[in-house]
């Protein structure tokens, strides 16, 4: 029956508050939203698997429900959790492959002068959306042409110059398709006095392995990774929070392992910076005569974990940036699923509300967390997104 | 004036299966209940088809007759029954005796079992008890009661006898020392009727006594209430029974998506009948002995508690009323008090209520000279004449665009007669969400199991039941049904009455989560 405490679905006072937040509900008459395939479905599964309804494939893992819950249901784990155990997978080949960001970034980027063109051509686009599913309209990640990973062992040695250290957890979007962000990561370390080492061994985080189904290979990524976090020494910082969520909080709530090493070391690094800067440890100095108009999104999972803050208040140290905050909205994206061509057009109607208000702010650029709201809104809107710390190594001196 | 073959007084399960038992075998019949159906200790049991494992030490006959009703209700009320199986397990201060006697006597009486090691026992119900040191595994199953009346009830109707409910008896007519008929107040008119019949059946439970006296007979009948908790979910997939002696809270049973653990047992006055509450101590004492059953209820939300009472007969035998009869109690009052026209049946079980219409459908055949054949033991009830296949509930669910998991639920609790529901358009709408009840639902219940308040609805649907004891879809259903009766001005007042009743289980178990529940109840209806 259940495994040991997963009974928060109990604590449910029915009061569909989460329902009002629900981005997939808004679009999408097919999903019953969180509460039901939440917390009610539950109660049924635990009595017959035969209740489970396949619509809950729709969720996007977004997590506002569990920030709107006033009773601390666990909403979008509980969901998540039923995904893993009841579902039968759908287009196997082609999630595998979406989730696999290890194997086929490696790939990928290996060959990336051959597959960027190749992933991007008109022809191409269309065999993976007939054969394999993935739309043809989505906004897909490019590969770089040298892994991050590649790129640091040849500054390795300029790290070790530094008496203090972080570790960092890069996860498959830096080393594979933008090892800039982690290239800019570093020089912002070193600006600040800190060396960078990276993890024993590490990999994909797993969050989309979780949301496409792949238990088993999500379990062992997170017990890799793991076994790394508790050996590696001071704080393992990171620069995308769904990544961040998941080494923090999936790992237990939904993959059911102890996390307590990354719990305590995991870190997102604007935190890090934010805390050293509060307490004056730290002083960034920056270039002088900036102006920038920028909006900042807060990605769902963010605004899960509560760290917009310190990216905001980070960014607030940059003279001349001027920055507004958007109303949290979900941009539609989720990971994976707005990759797949059935989402497709259900990604976009999420998304389209949030694009409007970026439009409308008329900003140069628009700053987020997360690397998929970034494809998601470059895609939507056609601007530039960039990471904090991207535009925070950028205008320092 | 219309007379009858037959008149049974409540419709608890007794007296709906010997209204059915009577009319399969064609006799006119007429089931009269005061409240609605299952009203009485029907609707306020544990819901534990026995395997007659329990009795089998104790109450040898009792267990033998459960055995074979047992088997029986498994095919014939295959949509109530959940063929669950039982677990008796033995703590360390229970020791292995009785477990060693209990093997013994569970063979005399027919009853399979099977030892299981406490490693073999734990894999099956990781939640039981880690200390048990043995565990017996029997063929228990969960039986839902209201179902079980109502299927009762509808088929009796289908096969021409009447049902009148919110009609109580207030007297008896008696001719020459012979029972000729009934007065009848219709509680919604205020009007008083009157029916004739050749055979009046007292099946009104512990208020038999009663009906009893309006006949002039006495039967010595002590009250026995029960009190039982209510927890969210399963927590179990088998009934959870001790093994040993019968004693307070020693059984979980798994009833539909709840788990129901009692229960208590306490003599009390006859005015408690009527309105019974849990007291906090039995409460407390369930809560402590049900988590030597399963530790992990001590963290598990309580939504609610009831109480019924057992109607225990004094031994006919015994002046002293002190001794009570086991099992089925069936008197031919002309053979006991030279009372013509009178029978009452009472005592025994819910699992043996089919045998305790039988035994009374016979005796009513003899005296009216008819020679028909009980059929209750191979017909099937209605909604488990056949199972309903997955597959055509996903088909109908695409078709309607609806959860699969709303109209499975529909299935789980009337089987095969969704065939009779109505999915489209507006009857896809949900109205009980926690429970799963559809607008369809809900019109299929008012149209065929003659459902007039939403304490009927919920009786007969689970609307309301679910964690959040209808704070959500009352509004929902009370409109709804107010729209299925024709009268939406009916709304309000359905709201009303029903809210009194929730409230009344939710609170002696006002604490936890259940306690945050209660308070926003409140606030959204200022109770
Ligand atoms: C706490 C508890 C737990 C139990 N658990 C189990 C179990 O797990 N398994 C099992 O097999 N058995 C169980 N039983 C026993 C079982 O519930 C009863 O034996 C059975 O329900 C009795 O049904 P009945 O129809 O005889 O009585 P009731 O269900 O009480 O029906 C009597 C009906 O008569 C009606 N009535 C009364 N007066 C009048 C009047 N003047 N005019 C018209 N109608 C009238 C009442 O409203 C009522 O509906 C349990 C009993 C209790 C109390
Ligand atoms: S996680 Fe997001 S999409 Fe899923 S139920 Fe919650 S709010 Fe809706
Ligand atoms: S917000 Fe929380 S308590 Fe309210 S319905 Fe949703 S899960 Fe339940």
């Amino acid at each position: 029956m259940q495994e040991n405490n997963l009974t928060d679905f109990q604590q449910c006072l029915k009061c569909n508050i989460c329902t009002e937040v629900c981005p997939m509900m808004e679009v999408n008459p097919d999903y019953p939203g969180p509460k039901q395939a939440g917390p009610d479905g539950e109660r049924y599964r635990l009595k017959d698997p035969a209740f489970f309804d396949k619509s809950i494939k729709y969720c996007l893992n977004c997590k506002r429900c569990e920030v709107a819950c006033p009773s601390g249901v666990k909403v979008g784990d509980i969901i998540t959790r039923a995904k893993l155990r009841y579902a039968h997978p759908e287009h196997q080949l082609r999630n595998f492959a979406l989730s696999s960001t290890d194997l086929v970034g490696g790939l990928a980027s290996t060959f990336a002068p051959v597959a960027n063109p190749v992933l991007g051509l008109p022809l191409t686009r269309q065999v993976m959306d007939s054969v394999v599913g993935v739309s043809s309209k989505a906004n897909m990640p490019s590969y770089a042409e040298k892994r991050f990973e590649k790129w640091f062992s040849s500054i390795e040695e300029t790290q070790s110059r530094y008496e203090k250290k972080v570790n960092y957890f890069h996860g498959c979007y830096v080393n594979y398709n933008y090892p800039e962000l982690g290239q800019d990561f570093v020089k912002l370390m070193n600006a600040c006095g800190y060396g960078v080492r990276l993890l024993d061994k590490q990999k994909c985080c797993g969050v989309a392995m979780i949301a496409n189904g792949f238990v088993q290979q999500a379990k062992k990524a997170a017990r890799t990774n793991l076994a790394s976090i508790e050996k590696a020494e001071g704080p393992v910082l990171t620069t995308s929070s769904s990544c961040t969520l998941t080494l923090r909080e999936e790992y237990e709530g939904i993959l059911g392992q102890d996390c307590s090493a990354a719990k305590e070391k995991v870190c997102l690094a604007v935190k890090w910076l934010y805390d050293r800067i509060d307490r004056g440890e730290i002083r960034l100095a920056f270039k002088k005569g900036l102006k920038i108009k920028a909006v900042y999104h807060t990605p769902c999972h963010m605004q899960r974990m509560g760290t917009q803050f310190y990216t905001i208040e980070l960014l607030k140290l940059i003279p001349g940036l001027e920055l507004s905050v958007l109303e949290q909205k979900c941009c539609g994206i989720a990971g994976t699923f707005g990759f797949k061509k059935e989402n497709y057009e259900l990604s976009q109607k999420i998304g389209a509300s949030l694009f409007e208000d970026i439009r409308a702010s008329k900003a140069q650029m628009v700053i987020t967390d997360c690397e998929t709201c970034k494809w998601q809104i470059e895609g939507g809107t056609g601007m530039k997104v960039y990471n904090p710390i991207t535009l925070l190594a950028s205008v320092i001196e | 004036m219309k007379e009858f073959d037959v008149i049974i007084i409540g419709a608890g399960i007794t007296g709906a299966g010997t209204a059915r038992d009577c009319a399969l075998r064609g006799l006119k019949t007429l089931l009269i209940e005061r409240a609605d159906i299952a009203d009485g200790a029907s609707g306020r049991n544990h819901g534990l088809l026995h395997s007659g494992a329990r009795y089998a030490v104790g109450d040898p006959e009792s267990a033998c007759e459960c055995i074979k009703e047992n088997m029986i209700l498994r095919k014939v009320a295959s949509n109530c029954v959940e063929a669950t199986d039982g677990l008796f397990i033995s703590l360390p201060e229970d020791g292995l005796e009785y477990r060693d006697k209990f093997l013994k006597k569970c063979a005399e009486a027919g009853i399979h079992t099977q030892t299981l090691s406490p490693q073999k026992a734990l894999s099956l119900e990781p939640l039981v008890n880690p200390e048990l040191i043995s565990a017996v595994k029997v063929p228990d199953a969960s039986v839902d009661p209201f179902r079980l009346v109502s299927a009762n009830v509808l088929d009796a109707r289908l096969h021409g006898a009447e049902v009148l409910t919110q009609q109580e008896v207030t007297e008896i007519i008696k001719e020459d020392g012979r029972v000729k008929g009934l007065k009848v107040l219709d509680k919604s008119s205020g009007t008083v009727n009157t029916y004739y019949a050749h055979y009046i059946v007292n099946a009104a439970g512990i208020w038999g006594a009663k009906i009893a006296e309006m006949a002039g007979v006495h039967i010595g009948m002590l009250p026995a209430k029960g009190s039982l908790l209510v927890f969210d979910h399963r927590v179990t997939r088998m009934v959870i029974n001790r093994c040993r002696k019968p004693a307070n809270a020693d059984i979980l049973v798994p009833g539909d998506v709840v788990s129901v653990l009692g229960t208590t047992s306490d003599k009390v006055p006859f005015e408690q009948c009527d309105d019974m509450k849990v007291t906090k101590e039995e409460v407390d004492l369930l809560l402590r002995e049900g988590c030597k059953l399963v530790p992990s209820l001590a963290q598990t939300r309580i939504i609610r508690a009831y109480a019924g009472v057992r109607p225990l007969v004094a031994s006919d035998d015994d002046p002293s009323g002190r001794n009570v009869s086991r099992g089925i109690v069936l008197l031919d009052h002309l053979k006991r008090d030279g009372v013509d026209g009178f029978i009452s049946i009472t005592g025994g079980k819910l699992t043996s209520y089919r045998l305790m219409a039988e035994m009374t459908a016979d005796l009513l055949c003899s005296k009216l000279a008819i020679k028909a054949k009980c059929h209750t033991a191979d017909t099937p009830l209605p909604g488990s004449e056949k199972s309903v296949k997955f597959s055509s509930v996903v088909r109908k669910a695409r078709e309607m665009k609806m959860d699969t998991s709303v109209i499975e639920a529909a299935v789980s609790r009337h089987g095969s007669q969704v065939e009779a529901m109505d999915f489209s358009g507006k009857g896809s709408e949900l109205v009980c969400e926690c429970e799963k009840v559809c607008r369809a639902e809900i019109a299929y219940a008012v149209k065929v199991l003659g459902v007039k308040t939403l304490d009927d609805l919920r009786r007969r649907t689970r609307v309301g039941m679910g964690p959040c004891q209808s704070s959500y879809c009352v509004e929902k259903a009370a409109k709804a049904l107010a729209e299925e009766l024709g009268d939406t001005s009916l709304s309000e007042e359905l709201k009303k009455d029903y809210l009194q009743h929730r409230w009344k289980g939710i609170v002696p178990v006002c604490r936890a989560e259940q306690l945050a529940q209660a308070e926003y109840l409140r606030n959204k209806y200022g109770k």
